[in-house]
């Protein structure tokens, strides 16, 4: 059979729950196949299978036609399946040849062990060859803390093929990368198939799926619901598959009304990150900021909400001088930020649901000040979580144990409970699943229309045209043009093109 | 369900305490003796509150550790000695004292917030400066000759109760109010917990740091008092290691070493455990020389047991 990795009837269970129900999953040989699937659908349990993480609990896996045990990473490494992780697992404090060649320094020649000598010079042509073959532009000895993130994949990539593989899974792999360096990735993968290697490709963006994949599985509940071949892979399709229903991506958009000026920023300076940035926010509108990954949106944000303070330029709140010292002041003025990693700068993750929406206002909430008012509390977050649908099954639930939309959900109602006026969205949507997402967004507009003055920045080109009244796109610090949205008109390719740093749109 | 959590994490200390005890008192009835008990009860007073200074410090997170309280016992006691045998009134010279502490808090707190020096190494700093300074105040000397209402203070008693028992479950209280019931206790575990979170928040994490530093060097202070009533005397030499056992107690009551969890009950547990030990040992007649290996094997197995229990608490979820 020209299968490369066979996988029959596969099940895991853990105490109290099947992750995986009788799956069947097979990789063919020189093929990009897609894998998708809600949270919870059962991916990363299969993914981990396939790794060598976890044992089925029952089912067998065949690589090239022969039954196989997969009982640790290595035995998976050894059959010539590499995974590339979403989270990277990299050594910031060695170098990318060092790196790759991390646990095979002797460039798979005789053994590894601690007395053997390492032949830097050896290691360095090396990986060098397999930054060639996938067209990386960073020296190898480059330590790989100094690399983007963009960077430190294809470094996890050259890792991959250093263990001459005969397929690679990518688990998310687009997840934290900026359009321009989807493309390059999507070229890599491209590429490597060419080179004989076949691609799993993991992902929640279903766009991408759409363009690259030759084949695509989708997983619901643990179970294998629908499998699509070249010729029938549709964005609609694998959605349907992937929820069970049919799903609206973006709400119907209903004219809002433009409120009062709410935020006036002018030529806001800071570092080399933000140089030039001017605009003006009202109330009942949702201003979205498009760009490529460094083009200061984040830091022109954390100039606002008070993380880093202005070095040159004015910002005016409700018509005052504003000058924030700290978030603090920021959230006492009622400017929200939503961040853009929920898991390091949103939540505190070991506390409850109760206690992470209530965390900005407790001063308010307690009593004179400063005894906690547990009662008050409670009332107020079950309150927040009914009216934005948080799914957790009690508001003691530590916050780490929900999906990425219900947490970001949290963190939104911290910020409906302190009472703000500005709500800043850093990519509001990034890493949730398709029906969060398309809450998530039903929310924003709702807000917009209850008079909050909405900034959203996402690096998702649907979202911005989709949602934003306008649209300020920025390139190396710099506000590049201004764009009216109010009738939905903008396209894409307009927008890529002033994210590139292009002035004038000669002939869209 | 974090409250659930919260109650139990106590249990499993409290249950070593009660059985060490029954264990010991099995073996050596002299054990349950009123001069006995009033003794050891002293002992878990000193590194009670030390603990309870600790665990502020530790669970603010960032790598937050206070090195310096066995050396802040040692100045001071001298300190407060000093001032009294030259004729200040003992509750000047309690107050004064107490407040020399506070600074000391407030210096850790400034290196540690301003400057990012790492905890570690400022308080590391104090150790041997406070120690130093408490030498060079008495040339290495005792401070003897103190007045009775002073010594009263480690060496009186309420109705059998010894007074730093009294001190020890009025700090208990003060702080387990804070910890549990106050906004600063919330804003403390979230600065532990996630530094960055916090921040972004609204938390004024270096506020909460500092006050953190402040709490251990109070307490610190206070246990230097104690002590120096208790030997009736300033001791330049005294408390050696005791940061150490206040460390350690606070991680057998629970405090997490990578902040954000802990609780003032606990740490007074942790540190009943290690001054009952002390006083079993004694109690069962084992050579003094033992003794140290012993107490360092118990905290590493206690500890251990801790972390292997979460760890399967965490699994069964």
């Amino acid at each position: 059979m020209e299968y490369i990795l066979e996988m029959k009837n596969i099940t895991k269970e853990f105490p109290g729950v099947k992750a995986l129900d009788k799956v069947d999953f097979e990789v063919k040989d020189g093929e990009i196949l897609g894998l998708v699937g809600e949270n919870g659908a059962g991916k990363s349990t299969l993914i981990k299978i396939i790794g060598g993480i976890h044992i089925p609990s029952k089912g067998e896996i065949y690589v090239g036609g022969k039954k196989v045990v997969f009982n640790s990473p290595n035995d998976a490494f050894s059959k010539g399946i590499s995974i590339v992780h979403q989270e990277l697992n990299l050594c910031p404090n060695l170098t990318v040849a060092e790196n790759v060649f991390l646990g095979m320094e002797n460039l798979g020649e005789g053994r590894n062990n601690f007395l053997k000598t390492v032949d830097m010079k050896k290691l360095e042509e090396a990986a060098q060859n397999l930054l060639n073959r996938i067209g990386a532009q960073f020296s190898p000895n480059t330590l790989v803390r100094e690399l983007s993130t963009a960077q430190q994949q294809m470094v996890e990539i050259c890792k991959a093929l250093a263990r001459n593989p005969k397929m690679i899974l990518m688990d998310e792999p687009t997840s934290s990368l900026s359009i321009e360096e989807v493309e390059r990735l999507m070229k890599i993968i491209k590429e490597l198939k060419k080179q004989g290697i076949s691609i799993v490709f993991v992902s929640h963006r279903i766009e991408e799926v759409v363009g690259i994949c030759d084949r695509v599985i989708i997983l619901r509940d643990g179970k294998r619901v629908g499998t699509l071949e070249k010729d029938e892979i549709e964005e609609n399709k694998i959605i349907k598959y992937m929820v069970g229903r049919d799903v609206e991506l973006f709400p119907k958009h209903v004219e809002r009304k433009k409120g009062e000026l709410i935020l006036e920023v002018k030529n806001l300076k800071w570092q080399k990150m933000v140089k030039d940035v001017s605009f003006k926010l009202h109330r009942g509108e949702i201003l979205g900021f498009a760009g490529l990954v460094g083009a200061g949106r984040s830091e022109t944000m954390q100039l606002i909400f008070g993380i880093n303070k202005l070095e040159n330029g004015e910002m005016f709140y409700k018509g005052h001088p504003y000058n924030p010292e700290s978030p603090y002041d920021a959230i006492k003025n009622g400017i929200a930020l939503i961040p853009e990693d929920r898991k390091l700068q949103g939540l505190i993750l070991q506390m409850s649901v109760k206690d992470n929406i209530v965390i900005p206002s407790l001063r308010r909430i307690a009593k004179s000040g400063f005894v906690l008012d547990e009662i008050k509390e409670r009332e107020i977050a079950k309150e927040f979580v009914n009216k934005l649908q948080v799914r957790t099954p009690s508001i003691y639930h530590i916050a780490n144990n929900l999906s990425g939309g219900n947490q970001q959900k949290v963190v939104l109602a911290k910020w409906l409970v302190s009472k703000s006026d500005v709500l800043i969205f850093d990519e509001p949507t990034r890493g949730i699943d398709v029906a969060s997402k398309a809450e998530i967004h039903k929310l924003m507009e709702e807000l917009a229309a209850q008079g909050y003055g909405v900034i959203m920045i996402s690096s998702e080109l649907p979202e911005i045209l989709n949602l934003s009244d306008r649209i300020i796109v920025m390139f190396e610090g710099k506000v590049m043009v201004e764009l009216d949205n109010s009738k939905r008109n903008i396209t894409q390719e307009e927008i890529m093109y002033y994210a590139s740093g292009k002035k004038q749109l000669v002939n869209p | 369900m974090s409250k659930q959590n919260r109650a139990f994490r106590e249990l499993g200390p409290l249950v070593a305490l009660i059985a060490l005890g029954v264990f010991t008192a099995i073996l050596n009835p002299r054990f349950l003796s009123i001069y006995n008990l009033q003794t050891l009860g002293k002992q878990a007073a000193i590194f009670g509150i030390m603990a309870i200074g600790e665990t502020f410090v530790i669970m603010s997170g960032g790598g937050s550790i206070d090195l310096s309280p066995g050396s802040m016992v040692a100045l001071i006691g001298i300190v407060s000695t000093y001032m009294i045998v030259h004729g200040i009134p003992v509750f000047i010279a309690i107050l004064v004292s107490l407040g020399l502490s506070i600074l000391i808090g407030l210096w850790h707190g400034f290196f540690v917030n301003k400057l990012k020096v790492p905890a570690f190494i400022i308080t590391l700093g104090t150790l041997t400066i406070a120690r130093g300074m408490a030498a060079v105040i008495t040339k290495g000397w005792p401070i003897v000759g103190l007045p009775k209402n002073f010594v009263m203070i480690a060496q009186g008693d309420v109705v059998g109760f010894p007074i730093p028992v009294i001190i020890l479950f009025t700090v208990l209280l003060i702080t387990h109010f804070v910890l549990e019931k106050t906004v600063y206790g919330k804003h403390l575990r979230a600065t532990g917990g996630n530094e960055v979170a916090a921040r972004f928040s609204g938390v004024k994490v270096e506020k909460v740091r500092y006050i953190a530093f402040v709490v251990s060097a109070f307490l610190s202070g206070l246990v230097g008092i104690i002590v120096a009533a208790r030997l009736s005397q300033g001791q330049p030499g005294v408390g050696g290691t005791y940061e150490l056992y206040a460390i350690a107690s606070a991680v057998i009551g629970g405090t997490s070493l990578s902040g954000g969890e802990g609780s003032a009950l606990g740490a007074v547990i942790g540190a009943g455990i290690i001054s009952l030990l002390w006083n079993a040992l004694v109690m069962l007649n084992v050579s003094t020389y033992w003794h140290n290996v012993i107490i360092g094997a118990v905290i590493v197995i206690a500890v251990t047991l801790d972390i292997l229990r979460k760890k399967s608490l965490a699994r069964s979820k």
